[in-house]
């Protein structure tokens, strides 16, 4: 529980948080339509990075920073409630549960092949 | 009634790092309280991830409000909404870490656990979002100005 460990959490967040911003804006360029195809690239790569690095077994402090902190921040759940909510408020009803159905098949399959991978190479 | 004085090329964008590292500050922001929510929640996988559903809700239910709060303040700073949006609620809220939590509660074998998590977390961030959307919009239909 030091000031250092709290310093790396604080800076390995901020730092998902933009890798985020930057692959969203680059899939979104790519891939135009009402699908986010750039928060569903995030959310499914960061599941199973996330994976990867439980599967891993870290140390707590390891894991802390670059699981919990970095990939944690790397993805996110508000900006994928939003986009399913948006969309079905605006009658795009394939987008929306398209959007929820497939980020949490592709999601868990990422996060259980990522694990997999993981306790393999440890 | 545009003023003929007036430069006639608009106002230069907002530097890309200023909105960068708006990003920033606000990510590491959100992932210190989700951060501190997970130490407090632990990894045992036959116990509710309480600390995760915590932080997912709150940080749907800020993203619904301020994504209509804030998209009718005049001059607001350009770096005001990414801070809060793409950075405070994305880094409060994590996928990633939601998927591992079901991976491995039903690799425990915890399958009502799992399913019960799941349903909730999935009902409770869309009916968040809703609420956070519609409490704004009620908000600024009564005219008050706060973000």
């Amino acid at each position: 529980m030091s000031v250092l460990l709290w310093s790396g959490v604080a800076a390995l967040g901020g730092a998902g948080a933009v890798l985020r911003f930057l692959v969203d804006a680059r899939v979104r360029a790519r891939v135009p339509g009402a699908f986010p195809a750039g928060i569903l690239v995030v959310n499914v790569s960061a599941s199973l990075a996330l994976g990867l690095v439980s599967g891993l077994a870290l140390s707590h402090d390891a894991a802390l920073l670059l699981g919990t902190a970095f990939v944690g921040a790397y993805s996110t759940f508000s900006t994928w409630m939003l986009d399913v909510s948006g969309a079905a408020r605006d009658r795009l009803l394939a987008v929306a549960a398209g959007n929820l159905v497939g980020s949490m098949v592709l999601g868990l399959a990422a996060a259980a092949a990522g694990r997999a991978i993981g306790l393999a190479l440890a | 009634m545009t003023d003929p004085d007036a430069p006639t090329s608009p106002a230069p964008a907002t530097p890309r790092h200023h909105v960068l590292a708006a990003v920033a500050l606000g990510g590491a922001l959100g992932t210190l309280a989700r951060a501190g929510l997970a130490e407090a929640q632990g990894h045992d996988p036959s116990t509710w991830p309480w600390g995760t559903l915590v932080a997912n809700l709150v940080g749907t239910f800020l993203l619904g409000w301020w994504t209509v709060r804030l998209t009718h303040v005049p001059d607001l700073d350009p770096r005001f909404r990414p801070f809060l949006t793409t950075g405070i609620c994305g880094g409060l809220t994590t996928f990633s870490t939601l998927q591992l939590e079901l991976v491995r509660q039903v690799d425990d074998g915890r399958w009502a656990l799992a399913a019960g998590y799941g349903a909730v977390t999935l009902v409770g961030g869309l009916l968040t979002a809703v609420a956070g959307h519609r409490a704004a919009r009620a908000r600024r239909r009564s005219g008050t100005s706060a973000t």
